[in-house]
């Protein structure tokens, strides 16, 4: 075990399994001898040379089409957009192509794209979005966020060796901010919720930095035994880790940074809602961001993303209904 | 064949053809005019089929542009991998895929090449190396792009190659595949199906500058060939291949050529000036093999005779395959187990050294 930042940990997969898999390689813009904009493919090109440290051309379609290209011919890519906004510009290669092309014939695309998402830090409209629900609606890609240092590592290693295309969404406020006990050697962390903290009177549901913001809501809640829940995987959802934590509470608030409609959480909603209804014991709560692009001023990006406190004010709410 | 510009190649439209035939054996050009007139008879037998309401949906070929992939194909060695569009089904042909999978593959059965999951020719048979295509175009060149890529990374002698049409030059994927491709100068040959019209619309509404002469500002050479003539495109597409194998980056290959009917089974293409079409028709790709095979002294009417028949019982096995069974509506959506990657796919040109050869 060491202790490392988020964004070591995701490094130190990428570095494992480049090491161990001749098959896997990393490309982007600005990945190579800069190491990346947020430094995650820093030393890379020293390590593993330029051949698999590739700096692209500013071409986000051509980031991801590469990618199917290489997979469908024996390679194991991972593709960093510089910023998780970016990927719309390459959004028609990764639904059309990737996402449809074993469903059609069969044939096994596996790669990883690489999303520094979220906001916190005035990235204003264009360098702050969560886009995982986009990703969600589409049939064939997985889409995996972890909240901790060990899952980043265990989550990334496991969307790498997956056969299918894995969007991994590595939030940029947790890269320095978070740091935990990564274990040593390459493992895989399963694609399933884990529960972040135990509790009895109501579940949180959030992945990403909502889980950390849910922890600190609920830490001191008036006595209250709340459970948080981490999903780490919206695409599988792991359907029986939310029905059975809703089964403990009866109670469920659901958090996504996200934009509120269709964020991952009003498919959480739904399925609790169809499965789980007899089980309730006050309404499904949900905290997101109002859907307004991210402004970029301090009051106004806060006024958006979901605070510990508007968090913790739902909690307050359903505990009393 | 040094490559051609663009003006030159205009001018002399035949040049190619003459140049080498050394490269092509009787054998191969017999073999050339057989997947032409293979093709033609499956998209003639699936076009009736369609308007007897035996293929769902709509339909697309590729009528007088028999010579484009066919050629194409052709100069294929069985490790390269391939990308094709809607009117390239000779591609597939070249690489093996059997006409009755195909003609199933229309029908939406389930032993069409997709199991009835998708139609027309937006198919790709995986043992054969050949990557099926998307409706967006022409996302397939960056797909070729990184196929290539991945060959150059390895260190391996082999090429990527995909077919696109004028329309699709005038989206931002060509322009990144091609920036890309040259940039990193991969072995990837990009063939320019230029057939005059992009559904409704023709060239002077999509560019102002033909898109072969792009090529030069990404780096590389862009070459103009009669695209109504299999061993021209063949020629061009093999000095290409050589190129790209010598690691001296990617070819355009614009190959001029004639949608002789609507851009789908629907269309009446009222747009098309009939003198126009007329004179197209009389460059028809296949009448021109079969002036050359006949001079060679094949009977020429004998393998029209045997191509028919071929297409006939495989249209009848076709017919009398099942339709898929609704439960599989839900089935694969994501893949299990090891990835297999693109398979080696049939090379028919006797040019290819033994080594080159399948395992
Ligand atoms: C990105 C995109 N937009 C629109 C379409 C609809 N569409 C299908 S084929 C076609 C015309 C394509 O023309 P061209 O690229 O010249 O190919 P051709 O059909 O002539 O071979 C259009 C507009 C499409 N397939 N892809
Ligand atoms: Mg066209």
């Amino acid at each position: 075990m060491a202790t490392m930042t988020y964004l070591e940990a995701i490094s130190d997969a990428l570095r494992e399994e480049m090491r161990a898999d001749e098959r896997v390689f990393v490309m982007g813009e600005d990945v190579g001898a800069f190491g990346g904009a947020f430094k995650v493919t820093d030393g890379f090109v020293e390590e593993f040379g330029e051949a698999r440290v590739i700096d692209t051309p500013l071409a986000e379609a051509a980031i991801v089409g590469a990618a199917v290209g290489a997979a469908v011919v024996g390679m194991r890519p991972v593709c960093e957009m510089q910023f998780a906004d970016f990927v719309a510009c390459g959004f028609d290669q990764l639904i059309n192509v990737a996402g449809k092309t074993h469903y059609r014939f069969g044939l096994a695309v596996p790669l990883v794209v690489r999303l520094p998402s979220g906001g916190g830090f005035s990235g204003g409209p264009f360098h702050s979005q969560s886009p995982e629900a986009w990703f969600m609606h589409a049939p064939g890609l997985k889409v995996v966020a972890p909240s901790t240092p060990a899952d980043a590592k265990g989550l990334l290693t496991a969307a790498i060796r997956d056969p299918n295309p894995v969007v991994f969404l590595e939030h940029k406020h947790l890269y320095r901010r978070v740091k935990g006990e990564v274990p040593a050697g390459a493992y895989e962390t399963p694609m399933t919720a884990r529960i972040a903290r135990e509790g009895s009177d109501l579940t949180v549901i959030a992945y990403g930095a909502m889980v950390h913001a849910a922890l600190e809501a609920t830490a001191d809640l008036d006595g209250a035994s709340v459970e948080v829940l981490d999903l780490r995987s919206l695409v599988p959802l792991d359907e029986q880790a939310i029905l059975a934590s809703v089964a403990k509470t009866s109670k469920v608030v659901i958090v996504d940074e996200a934009n509120e409609t269709c964020a991952a959480g009003a498919q959480v909603a739904a399925l609790i809602a169809e499965r789980a209804f007899e089980q309730l014991d006050g309404p499904i709560r949900r905290v997101a961001t109002p859907d307004v692009p991210i402004p970029f001023s301090p009051p106004l990006e806060q006024a958006t993303i979901p605070s510990v406190e508007r968090i913790r004010d739902a909690c307050r709410d359903l505990l009393d209904y | 064949m040094e490559a051609l510009s663009p003006r030159q190649a205009e001018a002399r439209p035949e040049r190619a053809a003459a140049d080498e035939p050394a490269h092509l054996t009787r054998a191969d050009r017999v073999e050339l005019l057989r997947a032409m007139l293979l093709m033609r008879a499956i998209e003639a037998r699936a076009l009736t089929l369609y308007r007897q309401g035996r293929v769902p949906g709509s339909f697309y070929d590729g009528f007088g542009q028999e010579a484009v992939s066919v050629g194409a194909a052709f100069a294929l060695g069985p490790r390269d991998r391939l990308c094709p569009l809607h009117r390239d089904l000779g591609a597939h042909l070249v690489r093996g895929v059997e006409t009755t999978r195909i003609l199933a593959q229309y029908m939406g059965r389930a032993s069409g090449v997709t199991g009835g999951r998708d139609g027309n020719v937006h198919f790709g048979d995986p043992s054969v190396g050949v990557m099926g295509m998307v409706s967006m175009l022409p996302d397939m060149m960056c797909v070729a792009t990184g196929m290539a890529m991945a060959f150059k990374l390895r260190g391996e002698a082999r090429v990527a190659l995909t077919w696109f049409g004028d329309g699709a030059t005038s989206r931002g994927d060509f322009h990144e595949a091609m920036n890309w491709a040259g940039v990193q100068r991969l072995p990837v040959v990009f063939v320019l199906e230029n057939n005059q019209f992009a559904y409704s619309t023709p060239l002077e509404k999509q560019f102002a500058v033909d898109p072969v002469e792009r090529a030069r500002v990404y780096g590389f050479p862009g070459v103009t060939v009669d695209g109504n003539d299999a061993e021209a495109v063949f020629q061009a597409v093999r000095v290409a291949r050589e190129r790209a194998l010598a690691g001296e980056g990617p070819t355009l290959v614009e190959a001029v050529t004639m949608r002789m009917h609507g851009h789908a089974a629907h269309d009446d293409m009222r747009y098309v000036p009939p003198q126009l079409l007329a004179e197209w028709a009389a460059r028809d790709p296949i009448e021109r093999q079969e002036r050359r095979v006949a001079a060679l002294g094949v009977d020429v009417e004998a393998l029209r005779a045997e191509v028919d028949a071929e297409v006939e019982a495989a249209a009848a096995e076709a017919l009398a395959a099942p339709l898929p069974d609704p439960a599989d509506a839900t089935r694969g959506v994501f893949a299990e187990g090891a990835p297999q990657p693109l398979g080696d796919g049939r090379a028919p040109w006797s040019g290819f050294a033994p080594a080159e050869a399948p395992a």
